[in-house]
């Protein structure tokens, strides 16, 4: 069986920057296995600019930052793809299980693996609408590979539920390719995508958002004829008597994504909650020792900026391990959300003696405003950061010095102080 | 003096920035974190302007179209007839990134470039 340093599930922009990252941290044997017929993963349909500010100081598209990530492994004998494969599965003791046209079914050892198989659009069975199941209802990443890559448009005219950043870009391209979109609907009474994209997506194509509104019923038989949208109240339940209905032939939903983790699970991997994504430490490792996880798979990202940013770290940490060179952990810290933090990557630190850089990704349960985001452990207040803005739709990160995580022991919180 | 609100769309962050007017003209702005943010506002109360990101038609490429970028920013009021124009533009593989596949769009001074390479497949 073929043996390798670092063995890499996915090659999106979190298993390319992993694969980089274990290249760069000395790893002399790293396989990147794609299912898509190329490598770059979701970026290659998501054709517009305002990637890469962070990672590569630089504004890029979609395909422009997976070409730049591409370009970082390609020719190095030290890195290997494989795409057109499919992984079928991962075992606790590092054996990955693969299957593609030339060679069959096929497995390969792992020093460590490392996890980046992304995340997938919930669909319409995820919420529920009534009605008949008519042609014409697609998820907006559908709908963006069909118009972006394969030239196709999936209707004329088009509502579209949910005003995540996906939601919000196709009503952009739809509108570009000369569609009418009609409304977007949004179930929240705040949009869950980034301000950018409210602005130049929906306001420059005076495109209609209804906030606290969602889709009771999706009319028509053999293809889509037009959606009743309702008024919710503060319990997201429709408000009887607000009910009208508006006309379209194709309804396009951005209601949300999720961490695709049928391997990890299968594998044993811990899946934490409200993340739905491995349970990781400030390394990435997951609970199964030498595997590692990062980016959508972990939990979701707005920026595939932290995506790379998350990926080097896992793959620096496996490049270290497979090398034997990684500094053991003596102190185990549970990280836990408190006070408006819905959520927190990583779920626990192992640190070394006299601790380690750690940075965290958290996310806000509402939106506000001037807020002092605070890290404590035993009543201590261990690091703050004023935060003038935060939003559910945009991940707050922070970094704490090595200093810092030494004087952690048992738990630390995250949470906003208190007004 | 007159005062609007808007949000920066330089990068995702999107600053909320408060830009003064002055007798209908650019006085000052805050709310920005960099200069960036602090050139939309000028351009976006002066004369406000957008990225192009849409697709062309491609021959002999692994697929059907290939995505292109204006190099700069474009006049607002012109985007829907720049996107119209490239609806028609064939071009055929290989393609480099940033190879122009359409230069001077509609004389307005800006290129439309290739965001992606594509080989011939037929090759």
């Amino acid at each position: 069986m073929e043996l390798y340093d670092v063995v890499i599930v996915g090659g999106g922009p979190g298993g390319l920057s992993a694969a980089y990252s274990a290249y760069r941290n000395g790893a002399k044997k790293i396989l990147v296995i794609e299912r898509d017929r190329e490598l770059g993963g979701i970026l290659q349909q998501c054709i517009h600019n305002g990637f890469g500010l962070h990672h590569f100081k630089e504004e890029l598209t979609g395909p422009g930052y997976a070409g730049r990530c591409i370009a970082l492994i390609q020719d190095k004998p030290e890195i290997r793809t494989l795409t057109d494969t499919m992984v079928l599965s991962v075992s606790k003791d590092k054996k990955v299980t693969a299957v593609n046209p030339e060679r069959g079914l096929f497995t390969v050892q792992g020093k460590t693996v490392i996890l980046t198989m992304g995340c997938r659009e919930r669909t319409r069975g995820a919420i529920r609408t009534a009605g008949e199941r008519p042609a014409g209802v697609f998820t907006a990443g559908a709908a963006q590979r069909m118009v972006n890559m394969e030239g196709y448009l999936p209707g004329k005219k088009i509502v579209i539920l949910g005003s995540g950043d996906i939601g919000l870009i196709m009503a952009r391209r739809m509108s570009l390719e000369g569609c009418k979109v009609q409304a977007v609907c949004e179930i929240c009474p705040y949009s869950n995508g980034l301000t950018r994209n409210m602005v130049q997506c929906l306001y420059d194509f005076d495109i209609p958002l209804y906030l606290s509104h969602t889709i009771l019923k999706i009319k028509g038989r053999d293809r889509v004829e037009g959606v009743t949208v309702a008024k919710v109240d503060e319990k997201m339940q429709p408000v009887p008597g607000t009910e009208f209905d508006i006309e379209c032939d194709t309804l396009l939903l951005s209601v949300g994504l999720i961490p695709e983790n049928e391997l990890s699970m299968a594998a044993g991997v811990e899946i934490a909650p409200f993340t739905n994504g491995p349970r990781v430490d400030q390394r990435r490792q997951t609970n199964l020792p030498g595997i590692y996880a990062a980016g959508n798979v972990v939990h979701v990202h707005d920026l595939v900026d932290f995506v790379s940013d998350e990926a080097e770290i896992a793959g620096k940490f496996a490049a270290l391990e497979a090398q034997g060179n990684l500094v053991p952990a003596v102190n185990t810290v549970e990280v836990s959300p408190v006070n408006g933090i819905r959520t927190c990557v990583p779920q626990v630190l192992h640190l070394p003696e006299g601790g380690e850089p750690v940075r965290l990704f958290m996310r806000a349960g509402a939106p506000d405003r001037k807020v002092t985001l605070e890290v404590k452990c035993g009543g201590e207040v261990l690091v703050k950061k004023i935060l003038p803005v935060v939003k559910p739709s945009e991940m707050i990160t922070l970094d704490i010095p090595a200093a810092k995580t030494a004087l952690m022991h048992d738990k630390i919180t995250v949470g906003l102080q208190a007004k | 003096m007159e005062t609007k609100v808007m949000n920066c769309i330089m990068c995702p962050m999107g600053c909320e920035m408060t830009v003064t007017l002055e007798n209908g003209k650019f006085a000052a702005v805050t709310g920005n974190s960099c200069p960036r943010g602090a050139r939309y506002a000028e351009s976006e109360v002066t004369d406000p302007r957008r990225m192009l990101t849409t697709t062309v038609r491609i021959k002999g490429g692994l697929l059907p179209l290939l995505p292109v970028v204006s190099a700069d920013v474009l006049p607002k009021g012109k985007i829907a007839d720049c996107a119209a124009y490239l609806r028609n533009v064939v071009v055929e593989a290989p393609v480099q990134a940033g190879d122009v596949i359409v230069p001077d769009i509609l004389g307005l001074g800006v290129d439309i470039v290739a965001s992606r390479a594509m080989e011939n497949v037929n090759d």
